[in-house]
């Protein structure tokens, strides 16, 4: 590999490590982009199973160029800019609302030393970056200039700081077992214990000690997300579409993008944080990426499950659960594994 | 000019435009942006001291949480900017004489001798397996966790006093409490009652 790529950085010279830092970019952000293209698809399909209808069906094969046609659908819309908006704020919107769900990919491991920022504070720069996230909608809530797309922002500003407390503690107990805030250490120190030894790798990854937390960080995930049963930001039913509903064409389909990479992005981070990584399930399979992908397509069809089973959170009991019950749980559980870890019943020595 | 240099020279002008529109720009949603700004790049310009867990939190903390809530207050207040700028001549002085003060301040700290390259020499170059965050912990937990801890305390109470303030119990309001509702089971709504068929 190294002696294929040196004619092509002597080309380059000075600038090879830029070059090549973008080749990667790209080579993470090219495959997501059609993941979360046929994440939509996925979506209308399993909730049109779910529901016992076909879902899309009729443009192309299975309905497979569905996504296609609905991007060249937006694209050719006309992006309309309501009088009265503030106009640049308008456009920065919807671009603060995608950045940060792509940008938090760049420490993302795929798989052992698979990672484009192998950084000591991966963790943190995950929770920085999408602390962020929430830019997006607030800026295109206010510039909007509407009632509804106001109300609709201070819903999400509330909700996702909220959720944020909760996933900050739950993401307190992961490093505080793995004793690491890389990544990639996370996942390897995983693959350790009693069970790893029998054979039996996934009873030894973070889910089951950590069960609670497991829980309340894919709830989080999903009320992060702003996806059903949480989805009070966008509510049709009472704030039209909340942000969004002034925006159009592309710059409405960027929110869209911004969602779905968002839930890719948490279903990654989940099966890295509990389920083990790219680690396989069972002593006698080898480890590989398409364990992760495996996984993180199990949580992501969970989000969808979840959508097509429950009925949208009134407002004050998705406050209530964020802070009357997930925060206090993750508190004592926070103790419960610090004392965990320094009794002598400790399992991870 | 090494990379760096450019990184650092390219920040710190972002840092200073975004620090000036904060006071300067008309509209204080912009200028609350600005900030947001602004504390960002300080982030970036930690990052490249090496302070990568400084950079992250304040990026966390004061970008994720406290600008949030801040911009949330800001755009729903209805400022009037003329009313504001009223008073400007009138404070002036007292304004000048502050930042008079604190440019001399800065002056002695910056110009004094104990301050600067020759006095503070630059730090070795980190070993292989450094992190920044341990290090921190270490230090924060052993070395000064009277004085951490105590600021934790001081935080709390300023919290609970925060609360206690603004806590009120209205009387005859007709609140509900999400948590009943949740709680609410079948039994506690509906009640079946049989009942034979009755003939006319």
């Amino acid at each position: 590999m190294e002696a294929l790529l040196e004619p092509v950085a002597q080309f380059f010279g000075p600038t090879w490590p830029l070059v090549w830092t973008l080749v990667k970019i790209v080579a993470i952000l090219a495959p997501l982009m059609t993941c979360v293209a046929y994440m939509t698809y996925a979506e209308r399909k399993v909730i049109g199973a779910m529901q016992v209808r076909k879902g899309p069906n009729v443009v192309g094969p299975l309905g497979l160029l569905q996504p296609i046609a609905d991007a060249l659908k937006l694209l050719f819309k006309e992006v309309i800019v309501p009088s009265g908006a503030s106009k640049g704020l308008y456009i920065i919107g919807p671009i603060l609302a995608l950045a940060p769900s792509l940008a938090a990919w760049a420490v993302v491991p795929f798989d052992d030393g698979l990672v484009l920022a192998d950084i000591n504070a991966g963790l943190l720069f995950i929770l920085a970056i999408l602390s962020l996230e929430i830019y997006g909608v607030i800026i295109a809530g206010w510039a909007s200039n509407s009632k509804y797309a106001f109300v609709g922002a201070m819903r999400a500003t509330a909700q996702m700081v909220s959720y944020e407390v909760s996933m900050g503690f739950a993401l307190i107990c992961v490093l505080l077992v793995s004793a690491s805030l890389n990544l990639t250490d996370i996942v390897t120190s995983q693959g350790t214990g009693r069970f790893h030894d029998m054979g039996l790798s996934f009873l030894s990854w973070n889910w089951l000690p950590l069960l609670p937390m497991f829980v309340v960080y894919l709830v989080s995930g999903i009320a992060e997300t702003n996806r059903a049963p949480f989805d009070v930001v966008e509510g049709e039913a009472e704030v039209v579409a909340g942000h969004m509903v002034e925006y159009s064409g592309m710059a409405f389909a960027l929110f869209f993008l911004a969602e779905y990479a968002n839930m890719i992005l948490v279903s990654i981070l989940t099966s890295i944080l509990f389920l083990g990584g790219w680690l396989s399930p069972v002593g006698f399979l080898p480890d590989g990426f398409h364990w992760l992908a495996a996984k993180t397509a199990a949580i992501l069809f969970v989000f969808l499950w979840v959508r097509a089973t429950f009925p949208r959170f009134r407002y004050d009991q998705v406050m209530r659960l964020g802070w009357k019950v997930f925060i206090p749980v993750t508190l004592v559980w926070v103790v419960v594994v610090a004392v965990w870890m320094m009794s002598p019943l400790s399992i991870w020595k | 000019m090494e990379f760096k240099t450019f990184v650092f020279y390219l920040f710190a002008a972002i840092l200073v435009f975004a620090a000036l529109r904060v006071i300067t720009a008309r509209n204080p949603v912009h200028a609350a942006l600005h900030l947001v700004l602004a504390f960002f790049t300080a982030g970036g310009i930690w990052l490249l001291l090496q302070a990568e867990f400084l950079a992250i939190v304040l990026v966390m903390t004061y970008v994720g949480a406290v600008m949030v809530l801040f911009l949330f207050v800001v755009m729903m207040l209805d400022i009037n900017l003329d009313r504001l700028r009223e008073g400007f001549w009138g404070y002036l002085p007292v304004g000048a004489l502050i930042g008079i003060l604190l440019v001399v301040e800065m002056a002695i700290v910056l110009g004094g001798r104990y301050f600067g390259l020759d006095a503070m020499p630059t730090p070795a170059a980190a070993a292989e397996g450094y992190s920044n965050t341990r290090e921190l912990g270490m230090v924060l937990y052993t070395e000064y966790v009277y004085p951490f801890e105590l600021a934790s305390l001081v935080l709390l109470v300023a919290m609970v006093a925060a609360v206690t303030l603004t806590l009120r119990k209205r009387k005859g309001v007709k609140y509900i409490d999400p948590a009943d509702q949740v709680a609410v089971k079948r039994d506690g709504r509906v009640e079946l009652v049989s009942m034979p068929a009755e003939k006319e």
